[in-house]
């Protein structure tokens, strides 16, 4: 039997990092369950997970098919558009960008948003991400993107007008 | 595939890593919290743990279903006595402080000289053999007295092994709980301890009190 280090630590290590994904795949308000529904599967299949795997690739594997799950269960797109927020106007909310920012991922196609997820917060090279969306590794890259132009385009707009002051 | 992740970097607008990156405060630990009850009433846990804060400096306790199955000095180094943890009883490890509000306030009371026995399960999976039947019989030793190894050798069931005593003592997974620091040396000195000699004399010192 070979050493595999205590869950515990696979949760402190990726918890942050599986929760960001959750919450660009699902929105916040479904961010929870997705996590909490990751990792619970997560720890049931820990003893099999083969030595020397990548835990943070098997970790958002898991949180894809969750969040599919999820979206599915509830029988609607991931990010329903008559739930969102009222995007922020521009002139106040002096907020840390973070509202900002997880509105306009959540503006983004499924693919798109998925995409940027699993590649810039989880870190997943695009061939890995590809296999995950079922699409090529050059359609997945165009798809990230595709994906972090509008999320350029987006933040340029909102974070312009109310920027005064760059703290955080 | 470096320089092409560079570039993509590159094209990440600021701000939107941090903007994703920061859940509001307490918002992991509350994740954390729900995490360990769901697998607990799915018995997804090999081992449930806790710290708890004790004269004998911070105290790791550990549970599997079955009972407490480990208490561990900081001297033993937490992360080390979690990592043998999980490769013998499995890595399925979570740390879950209600699964051991029973055992911590029992410790606490102990400690507060108010209690003088323990009265919870105890799962003996990290012993065997003539370790075990040292084990079993520690918590016949009362509250405040001590017995030597030989004594205690002999109420195991093997006299002679003397030495066998000292090292089932001296690695004895429930310190404290059972308790071998009421074993000290024939000629009334105290003996090795897993905690340190200095947590020993406090511990036989607090039961004389």
């Amino acid at each position: 039997m070979e050493p595999k280090k205590p869950f515990e630590l696979v949760v402190r290590e990726h918890g942050p990092t599986v929760l960001r994904v959750c919450r660009a795949v699902l929105g916040d308000h479904d961010a929870e369950d997705g996590w909490s529904e990751t990792f619970l599967s997560a720890l049931k299949a820990y003893p099999e997970l083969p030595a020397g795997a990548n835990v943070q690739a098997w970790l958002v594997t898991i949180a894809h098919r969750k969040s599919i799950d999820i979206v599915r269960s509830r029988n609607r797109r991931p990010v329903p558009v008559d739930e969102l927020p009222v995007r922020p106007s521009g002139l106040g909310i002096p907020g840390d960008g973070r509202r900002e920012v997880l509105d306009a991922v959540g503006q983004l196609p499924p693919k798109q948003r998925q995409a940027v997820a699993y590649h810039y917060l989880a870190g997943l090279p695009y061939k890995d991400v590809s296999e995950l969306l079922g699409v090529t590794p050059e359609a997945a890259r165009r798809a990230g993107a595709d994906g972090v132009k509008a999320l350029r385009a987006a933040l340029a707009d909102t974070s312009s007008p109310a920027s005064k002051g760059t703290s955080r | 595939m470096n320089i092409e992740q560079m570039d993509n970097e590159a094209l990440l607008p600021d701000g939107f890593l941090p903007g994703l990156g920061e859940p509001a405060p307490g918002k992991l630990e509350r994740l954390h919290a729900r995490l360990a009850a769901a697998a607990a009433d799915r018995q997804l846990i090999d081992v449930s743990y806790r710290t708890v804060d004790s004269p004998l400096g911070r105290l790791l306790l550990a549970a599997t279903e079955r009972g407490l199955v480990r208490v561990a000095f900081a001297l033993e180094d937490h992360d080390a006595v979690l990592q043998a943890l999980a490769d013998k009883l499995g890595p399925r490890i979570l740390e879950a402080p209600s699964r051991l509000d029973g055992a911590a306030r029992q410790l606490d009371e102990y400690f507060a000289g108010a209690r003088r026995s323990f009265d919870i399960p105890l799962d003996f999976a990290l012993s065997r053999g003539f370790r075990l039947s040292v084990l079993e019989h520690l918590p016949h030793i009362a509250y405040g007295s001590t017995e030597s190894y030989a004594q205690v050798a002999k109420a195991a069931g093997s006299p002679k092994a003397v030495r066998a005593v000292g090292s089932a003592c001296a690695r004895n997974p429930l310190p404290v709980v059972v308790p071998c620091h009421r074993v000290v040396r024939s000629d009334g000195s105290f003996g090795g301890y897993l905690g340190g000699p200095e947590a020993k004399r406090t511990l036989l010192a607090l039961e004389a009190a």
